[in-house]
């Protein structure tokens, strides 16, 4: 019988498939994420988006000579 | 920014935040699937394949001037978001030559740090200041 789980900010983690198919090797695969630094430039991107009614795409180069906050966060519905 | 699709973004705008909120969210609500772009910023939790809450100030040049990441449960301070681009743009208009100390808001005092200013803080800036009352 599937698990019931209660509804809350922090999503479960995902259970990896365990060693069925371990034949690659694991250090291959371990992408090292750096921390943003003040004082640098803000990694530029462009990302779909939904905005007063419509799908649009953001760029954030667009947004030079403005002040900027970038905000991210859990997923939608996800309480506070 | 949120790994969740445009299409979600859309049904929780139209059938929740607009109840909070007149009109809706008024600025992009923008879509990462994959967590890519949370990656180049350092806030994409692999394990349970979203974004933290992460908050980037960029300035008008597209310069990181500031971050903070919280874990899911606990949202963030709005006000102090805005406390602090205030105190940015302040910096920036004044070129660099002012500074704004512990707890400044707008109408409380800025330094300006120059030789004479070194150990003298003392004279010009209480510790009650830093605080709101």
């Amino acid at each position: 019988m599937p698990e019931d789980f209660k509804p809350g900010c922090q999503r479960p983690p995902v259970k990896k498939p365990a060693a069925a198919g371990e034949s690659a090797p694991a250090a291959a695969k371990e992408e090292v994420q750096g921390m943003i630094k003040v004082g640098k430039p803000a990694p530029d991107f462009t990302a779909p988006a939904y905005w007063k009614g419509k799908f649009v795409n953001i760029n954030l180069s667009e947004y030079k000579g403005k002040w900027v906050l970038l905000c991210f966060y859990p997923g939608d519905f996800t309480f506070v | 920014m949120s790994v969740d699709s445009v299409f979600v973004h859309k049904m929780w705008n139209d059938h929740e935040l607009s109840k909070m909120v007149e009109g809706g969210v008024p600025y992009p609500m923008l879509s990462d699937g994959g967590g890519n772009i949370g990656k180049l910023y350092g806030v994409y939790d692999e394990d349970a394949g979203v974004e933290t809450r992460g908050r980037f100030i960029i300035d008008p040049d597209g310069i990181v001037q500031g971050f903070e990441v919280l874990t899911p449960p606990v949202g963030r301070n709005v006000s102090e978001s805005i406390r602090q681009v205030k105190a940015f743009q302040l910096v920036r208009e004044s070129k660099g030559t002012e500074a704004t100390p512990s707890g400044w808001k707008p109408g409380k005092k800025v330094l300006k740090p120059s030789p004479d200013l070194v150990g003298n803080v003392w004279k010009e800036w209480k510790v009650s200041e830093a605080f709101d009352e």
